[in-house]
């Protein structure tokens, strides 16, 4: 029988598996809420943030609408500048989940090509990138990204620093994750080449590289998906720690990383919903992912089945 | 009353899409020092019996009908911990990977010394002296001494024979073998049965062994089941299922049979197997179909198409710095031979004699270290130009041997068929290919339904069928068959080896076709080349080569085939008889 694809999905193990567990249909639908608020906070967010005419200091420091002095129109509260913490979330997962997906997807093609040539070629290129990977992976990934940010700060000069750092932010996570992607696709790669199909394809005359990106490719992608959601989650976290620790986004445009350092200051003054719903939205969206990728990872692995 | 009776079982597996019945409805009754065959192609169920008289169906596998008895006393419904006495004291298991069942990190002795000292009771001298005896008895020498030695020190078949001694430690009144040779070459699967045999006889054990081996059947068995689709469609004396079988299925089982001792022109057409999507093929005239055409031959030629000369193949096992620290390891060595345009021409030799490597050479996926590979007069091994080289390759064609492995799981079998097509630009346009594609598909004997799925909606032997298609899809002159169909039950087998006989002769191909299997080289070569450790020993034609061959080695691997002369010869046509 001829399938469209929708029924392929629809009869397919994972969907299966999918709507047999809670658990990954509850963070699928937690991340989605999250995403489709991020990514149409002009439409749902009652304030814009970064508008400075519709933001009053006279607002500043408004506690969540349930509490006593907390106003309506705030469901959150304010922060010290009289924005909508709603509002600023909202638009600071936006930041975050750009950046974590730019990341990702940074580290992504960068890691399956290495992994790739890798694995294919074999011999001293294998021993040259993997003897890369190994170094890198001796220092912590948060380091390499504090590493790059630093050195980017001080090679741009200042006025374009502001402009560059989501850029420089991308590039630094990105790079400091490539190597579980070389990794695990080098060893898919590895078991690849050697089947027959493979051997096919070499037979009736193509070239490595489209060999490489016909065939092999598509067959070692299951891992990488799995990777990348769970590196999603790690991306979006690194983000917010540089951001935390003052060499990520500027305060201007806020990540949620930056929401909650600037919240941080008032921790102790009382004002705490500053700092904590964005931590909250930082943690629902982590685990989410995460927990989509840990289902992703059982349900791809046969296994565990 | 009989030493083991399974009594109308009932088997079913369960799983979203529904409920299988895996065994349904089969009797079966074991007598003392019997050996009855249980045979069968994949999937009917043979060993999911042997796991349920055993109690190791596992999940979702559930026994939901029937009875299994061991000398009058019900065993299927013994509690798990009452069964485990039953298990490896009084039933006996072999397993068909000797590589996987023994534990890697103990010694033979203390794993024939737990499972005695567990069932039997014995003090561990007594166990000592029992397991010594033991090996020595399934003609293991130096038992003492290779008793303290691991599973890795021992090659496949006598690591099955220490499984063997493991099946036997307790006493068993009942010993199951599944598949207890498959995994095994020829020469060592001939002394593995005679042992068993021998023993059975001996000890007076009843023994089922599980096969889908014919030739396994012929040479032990006393009594013959055999299973189609999880039912039992008969059930007799050895010499009769093999000499005159009753069921349509049996019947055609047999003549589905590779024979060793006549060529036949063609296998019987199977029925049974319904692995044919598009039975009625359309016929097509080769001359003017696009098949037929600039297939670059005609002129008939002096020289052979193929000629190997000299050829040499090392790996390097492991790499040092230091010449004298590598290991270095032969495939192929001084190897010379010569293939005439049209002809099949075989290559025969165990495990390791470097007959892939061979192939893989010719076809151009390995480099070779020194000689060469003329084809057509041209000396292919020596071309750099690739675009004369890609000419050559699309001459050259070859047809692997896992079928499983062959096709692109995420592509459909339009694009893989297609895709030597396009890579070479063989058509006009994208109508006249997929118009090809389907051809070819009819061709081989899938039909053009098959155009859009993927390879795993289809069997093992469709599967095949594919990577034909696929390797005419370059009209090719040469065609690499490399155990074509080794991975594939017998009458599949005989439907592929059909389809091959077919192609070669309406096409005109000449095929390097390399196999183990000497009753199928048999069956489809007009010449054959006998290899070991990576030297060619001998080529001859195939008639003289079984009647009479010249190299000792040679007179050892025919005199390791089973005997199939009690075969039924119904319906089968003999070449030129």
């Amino acid at each position: 029988m001829a399938t469209s694809t929708f029924s392929r999905i629809r009869d397919s193990d994972l969907y299966y598996s999918f709507t047999h567990s809670p658990a990954a249909m509850i963070s699928a639908l937690v991340a989605l809420l999250i995403f489709l608020g991020a990514v149409f906070a002009p439409l749902v967010a009652p304030h814009n943030p970064f508008d400075l005419a519709s933001v009053d200091l006279l607002n500043a420091n408004l506690p969540p609408a349930w509490l006593p002095d907390g106003m309506r129109e705030f469901l959150l509260g304010t922060d010290d500048q009289g924005r909508g913490i709603l509002s600023t979330v909202l638009y600071g997962s936006r930041l975050s989940l750009l950046v974590g997906f730019a990341s990702v997807i940074f580290s992504l093609i960068v890691g399956v090509s290495l992994g790739l040539i890798s694995g294919y070629a074999g011999g001293r290129i294998d021993s040259l990138i993997m003897r890369i990977a190994d170094v890198q992976l001796s220092f912590p990934a948060i380091l390499i990204a504090l590493l790059i940010d630093g050195v980017a700060r001080g090679l741009l000069p200042r006025d374009m620093q502001d402009r560059m750092a989501i850029y420089v932010l991308v590039f630094a996570i990105g790079i400091s994750g490539w190597v579980q992607y070389a990794r695990t696709v080098r060893g898919a790669t590895m078991v690849e080449r050697n089947k027959e199909y493979v051997q096919a394809a070499r037979l009736i005359g193509m070239r490595p590289f489209t060999v490489l990106r016909r065939h092999i490719l598509p067959n070692v992608l299951g891992p990488v998906l799995v990777i990348a959601t769970i590196h999603l989650a790690v991306a979006i976290i690194t983000e917010a720690t540089l951001s935390f620790l003052g060499v990520g986004i500027s305060p201007t445009t806020p990540s949620l990383g930056t929401l909650i350092r600037i919240g941080s200051n008032y921790l102790f003054s009382g004002e705490w919903w500053i700092t904590i719903f964005p931590g909250i939205a930082l943690v629902l969206l982590a685990l989410s992912v995460n927990l989509l990728g840990d289902w992703l990872r059982d349900a791809l692995n046969p296994k565990l089945r | 009353m009989a030493l083991l009776d399974i009594e109308k079982l009932q088997i079913e597996f369960t799983n979203r899409h529904g409920k299988l019945v895996a065994i349904d409805q089969v009797s079966l009754s074991l007598n003392k020092g019997e050996i009855l065959g249980v045979v069968g192609e994949s999937g009917a169920g043979k060993s999911t019996i042997g796991n349920a008289v055993i109690g190791l169906l596992e999940h979702p596998g559930k026994m939901t009908g029937g009875s299994v008895r061991l000398d009058g006393q019900r065993i299927d419904e013994l509690p798990r911990h009452e069964f485990r006495e039953v298990r490896g004291r009084r039933i006996g298991m072999i397993f068909q990977d000797p590589l996987t069942s023994l534990d890697p990190l103990q010694t033979i002795e203390s794993q024939l010394i737990e499972t005695m000292q567990v069932h039997l009771g014995l003090s561990m001298h007594q166990a000592r002296q029992r397991a010594v005896e033991l090996l020595d008895s399934v003609g293991i020498e130096d038992a003492a001494m290779r008793l303290q030695q691991y599973p890795h020190q021992f090659s496949g078949g006598m690591r099955q024979r220490v499984v063997i001694a493991l099946a036997l430690c307790c006493e068993p009144e009942v010993i199951i073998a599944d598949e207890p040779t498959t995994a095994l070459d020829v020469s060592i699967q001939a002394q593995i049965l005679d042992l068993l045999r021998k023993l059975c006889k001996e000890k007076q054990v009843g023994m089922i062994i599980i096969t889908h081996d014919m030739g396994v059947i012929a040479e032990i068995t006393d009594r013959v089941a055999v299973l189609y689709r999880g039912k039992l469609v008969e059930e007799g004396t050895t010499a009769k299922i093999l000499g005159s079988p009753d069921h349509p299925y049996t019947k055609s089982l047999i003549s589905a049979v590779p024979r060793s001792d006549v060529k036949l022109r063609r296998f019987p057409m199977v029925t049974y197997i319904e692995d044919v999507l598009a039975p009625t093929k359309k016929e097509f005239d080769v001359a003017t179909h696009w098949l037929g055409q600039e297939r670059d031959f005609g002129q008939h030629k002096q020289t052979p198409l193929l000629q190997v000369q000299d050829l040499g193949m090392r790996f390097i096992l492991r790499n040092a710095f230091l010449k004298k620290n590598r290991v270095i390891l032969d495939a192929v060595k001084n190897v010379s031979f010569s293939i005439r345009e049209g002809e099949v021409f075989g290559l025969v030799g165990e495990s390791g004699s470097g007959k892939s490597t061979i192939a893989r050479l010719i076809a151009g996926l390995y480099k070779a270290n020194q000689g060469s590979v003329i084809f057509d007069d041209t000396n292919v091994s020596s071309l750099k130009d690739e675009r004369r080289l890609n000419a050559f390759r699309r001459q050259i064609q070859m047809v692997f041997q896992d079928p499983f492995s062959s096709l692109n799981p995420r592509m459909r079998i339009l694009d893989i068929v297609a895709e030597p097509i396009r890579f070479h630009k063989l058509t006009a346009n994208e109508t006249q290919t997929r118009e090809i594609v389907g051809d070819l598909l009819d061709y081989v004997g899938l039909g053009s339904q098959a155009l859009k799925r993927f390879p795993h909606e289809f069997s093992g032997g469709q599967r095949q069928r594919i990577c034909i298609a696929r390797a005419l899809a370059t009209r090719p002159r040469f065609l690499i068959c490399d155990e074509p169909t080794s991975a594939l039950d017998v009458s599949i087998q005989a439907q592929i080896l059909n389809l091959l006989k077919d192609l070669q002769e309406k096409l005109h191909l000449t095929i390097l076709f390399i196999s183990h299997d000497l009753p199928v080289i048999r069956q489809m070569c007009d010449r054959v080349g006998v290899l070991r450790h990576g030297e060619l020993l001998e080529v001859a034609d195939t008639e003289t080569l079984f009647s009479n061959p010249r190299h000792d080695y040679t007179k050892h691997l025919l005199s390791l085939m089973p005997t199939m002369h009690h075969l039924s010869r119904e319906g089968l046509e003999l070449e030129h008889a």
